[in-house]
């Protein structure tokens, strides 16, 4: 291209101007340069702090789904290593996959439901929530009889329950089959399981919180700080991909309680209802409770006009 | 040292152009150094916020799980439209072939470079994992693409940014070497930047109209107005920007610049305010619960009123910027006071209402209907300008670096 170019060239012309005295600027320069480098890493001082909680094996470490087996055990030892490190607790972290044949869904009789709360406190340490700022993916909603318009409803009623007037309305993780929230994500740090759980590889999520924004459902929550839980009240039957205690900076949301549902347990919400009104099961199951629940019972689930087609049904009796 | 010798090749030569462009663009008066000292030491206090931010989480920040976006993303948006309203230098120039606006057509791409740096900046400020940015790269991290819209902005902003690094590299190098730019290596980077820069503000638009469980940006309309307002906010910078360079260096040649952006700015703030005015009507003509994000937005909901203030203003800065840009006498230069006082009107008026007033209320109600207020944190004001001034740092050495050259017309 040059030769082509060379025709029209005016060297004789020059059209930046030449600068005096350039090795006393020059000088002047790079000292301010210096200052300003040296001003720049001191400002930047506190990541040094930031990046001692990050090990390079961390750092360096792949997607949850390119792990190969042996590289899963490094990783989960590590894990472990850490939490006895940073909590003073020994737990061990299992690595539970689906059961083929299964699809958990879940469903709540709202006619039963009396809003006390107990599956919201259960699940605070079912999966080692942060304790000071009291998260849950549980959040019961208080609405008045008549109206299924949530905007009537409120999430931090208080007094004695059941209220005359009111009927109450748990709302967490829908494992939605067509997730908005795995949608967005631009890593792929969360995904939805052959047994319908939607889980995030808390290792790999960058923390962009877009997929806290697209689900409608509110059902994301994210680690503005370090989650702090005393050793004694640490949970320590924990998994990969649900309630082991996470990374701060990162996104987490409800599992179906994958390290309990995956062994052939209760979610930790049920367990703890005293009502009886939350029903858990394989869908897939023909004998199942859930299967007859749904195919006799009068159900429902939220915002159906949005296309998520939730996992999570409501019904009344 | 001023010219390279014709056979020296361009492996050679280009570096020795930047290395030379820096040099003179880091020359300057004493207003100049203490200007480049003031934006440093801001920069440098945003810098020390966001690693406190990063050591110590983004509790820092007043953002919530209801409301995860905030400050940056909203000046994030922003700045999408900053950069794209670069082009309304470079649609007369090209395509109506203003030869006027060739001289200058550069510094709207020069704005542009800087805009998407910020840009860049405030995503990278606003993620949780900062140390996982590698998780993105396509390649050896995981790209969801074409599924996630987030990936296509990436695409966008990124290709932007090439695009328009290599057309003021390549223009500046060319006078540089006093050679008349050769238009097969320019022109078709030129047209595909207009197009281009209608694109990275569409994808931004689609980030929050794709999402159906958030009634307020859930609407077609988004586009068309992040356009609209792009289209004020990026030539009122620019007019600002040239009132200034024609003080400070004296280079003539910009009034004409000046008048045909203030014409453009004429048209795009009035379609602007008639989008507004046309969501308006259909979110409370209709009412139901769609509407109760413009009515948190416009008159507060259950009492929360945090936004109040900031959607009236912006209302107020618009409707008086756009009466004045309907004025005749503005295009005058008795009046050029007035005119930078309209375009300034005008660019906070677009700030605040594709920042504060379009992110924030999005997430207001939540979706399980919470009133949850957002006010930003100190800590994330001090990013935000940090940010800023990095982003007037890059645009000050970037005009700097093209002014030997543009005080010299272009022999087009
Ligand atoms: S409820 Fe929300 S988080 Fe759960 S799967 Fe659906 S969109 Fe995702
Ligand atoms: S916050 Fe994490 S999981 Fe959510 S979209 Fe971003 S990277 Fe994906």
């Amino acid at each position: 291209m040059t030769s082509t170019e060379t025709d029209s060239t005016s060297p004789s012309k020059p059209c930046l101007p030449i600068v005096e005295n350039f090795s006393r600027r020059a000088a002047v320069k790079a000292g301010f340069a210096t200052l300003g480098a040296g001003a720049f890493v001191a400002a930047i001082s506190p990541l040094r702090q930031a990046a001692k909680n990050t090990s390079a094996a961390e750092f360096m470490q792949t997607h949850y789904t390119e792990l190969s087996p042996e590289q899963k055990a490094d990783v989960i030892a590590r894990l472990e290593a850490e939490t006895k490190e940073k909590y003073g607790a020994d737990v061990t972290i299992g690595d539970d996959r689906p059961i083929p044949g299964t699809k958990f869904v879940y469903a709540i009789n709202l006619s039963v439901c009396n809003g006390n709360g107990k599956c919201v406190e259960a699940c605070h340490k079912e999966n080692n929530h942060d304790r000071d700022t009291n998260q849950s993916y549980i959040r019961v909603i208080e609405m008045p009889k008549g109206t299924m318009d949530m905007e009537q409803g409120s999430t931090t009623y208080t007094g004695v329950v059941p209220k005359d007037d009111k009927f109450y309305l748990p709302v967490q993780c829908q494992q939605c089959d067509e997730p908005p929230c795995v949608d967005v994500c631009p890593v792929k740090a969360t995904w939805k399981e052959e047994d319908g759980i939607v889980v995030v590889d808390y290792n790999w999520c960058i923390g962009c919180r877009y997929c806290e924004a697209a689900c409608p459902y509110h059902a994301r929550r994210f680690n503005w700080k370090k989650p702090e839980v005393p050793a004694a009240e640490v949970n320590p039957d924990q998994s990969y991909l649900s309630n082991r205690i996470r990374p701060v900076g990162v996104v987490e949301k409800c599992t179906y309680c994958l390290h309990r549902t995956r062994r052939g347990k209760l979610p930790a919400c049920l367990e703890a209802c005293p009502t009886g009104a939350r029903v858990f099961g394989n869908i897939l199951d023909k004998d199942s409770n859930i299967r007859w629940i749904l195919e006799n019972k009068r159900v429902y689930i939220l915002k159906e006009e949005l296309g998520t087609k939730p996992a999570f049904f409501y019904y009344f009796d | 040292m001023s010219s390279i010798p014709a056979k020296e090749s361009h492996i050679t030569s280009y570096p020795k152009f930047i290395g030379r462009s820096l040099w003179l663009a880091t020359e300057g008066s004493f207003a100049f150094y203490a200007w480049m000292t003031m934006l440093t030491m801001l920069f440098l206090v945003g810098a020390n916020a966001w690693a406190n931010q990063v050591a110590g989480g983004m509790i820092g920040t007043n953002m919530t799980d209801q409301v995860s976006w905030g400050l940056y993303i909203a000046n994030f948006t922003f700045m999408v439209g900053l950069a794209a309203g670069g082009v309304m230098m470079v649609i007369p120039a090209y395509l109506y072939h203003d030869r006027k606006m060739h001289d200058v057509v550069i510094l709207g791409e020069l704005l542009a470079i800087a805009a998407i740096v910020m840009c860049l900046l405030f995503v990278v400020a606003d993620l949780g994992r900062p140390d996982r940015f590698w998780h993105m790269l396509p390649g050896i991290g995981k790209f969801n693409w074409p599924i996630s819209m987030l990936t296509w902005d990436v695409i966008v902003l990124n290709g932007y940014l090439v695009l328009n690094l290599h057309i003021c590299g390549y223009l500046l190098y060319m006078r540089f070497l006093g050679r008349k730019p050769n238009p097969t290596w320019y022109i078709p980077f030129v047209m595909l930047s207009i197009v281009w820069a209608i694109s990275i503000h569409t994808v931004t638009a689609f980030l929050y109209c794709g999402l159906g469980g958030r009634p307020f940006w859930n609407t077609a309309l988004l586009t068309p107005r992040f356009l609209a307002s792009a289209f004020v906010s990026g030539p009122a910078f620019i007019i600002v920007a040239m009132v200034l360079i024609k003080r400070l260096t004296g280079i003539g040649g910009l009034d004409h610049p000046i008048a045909t952006l203030t014409r453009i700015i004429r048209v795009t703030i009035l379609i602007n305010l008639l989008m507004v005015a046309s969501e308006l009507f259909t979110e409370f003509y209709t009412g139901g619960s769609h509407v109760s994000a413009a009515k948190y937005l416009f008159f507060g909901l259950h009492g929360k009123t945090a936004l109040v203030p900031w959607t009236w203003t912006a209302i107020g800065l618009n409707i008086t910027a756009a009466l004045l840009f309907l004025w005749p006498g503005l295009l005058g230069f008795r009046w050029r006071p007035l005119l930078v006082a309209a375009c300034c009107m005008a660019f906070v008026g677009a700030w605040i209402e594709k920042g504060m007033g379009l992110i924030v209320p999005g997430f207001i109600p939540s979706t399980l209907h919470e009133v949850v207020e957002y006010v930003p944190s100190q800590l994330e004001w001090k990013v935000t300008v940090g940010i800023w001034a990095f982003g007037l740092m890059v645009f000050t050495i970037a005009v700097k670096t093209a002014l030997p050259t543009l005080k010299r017309p272009a022999e087009h």
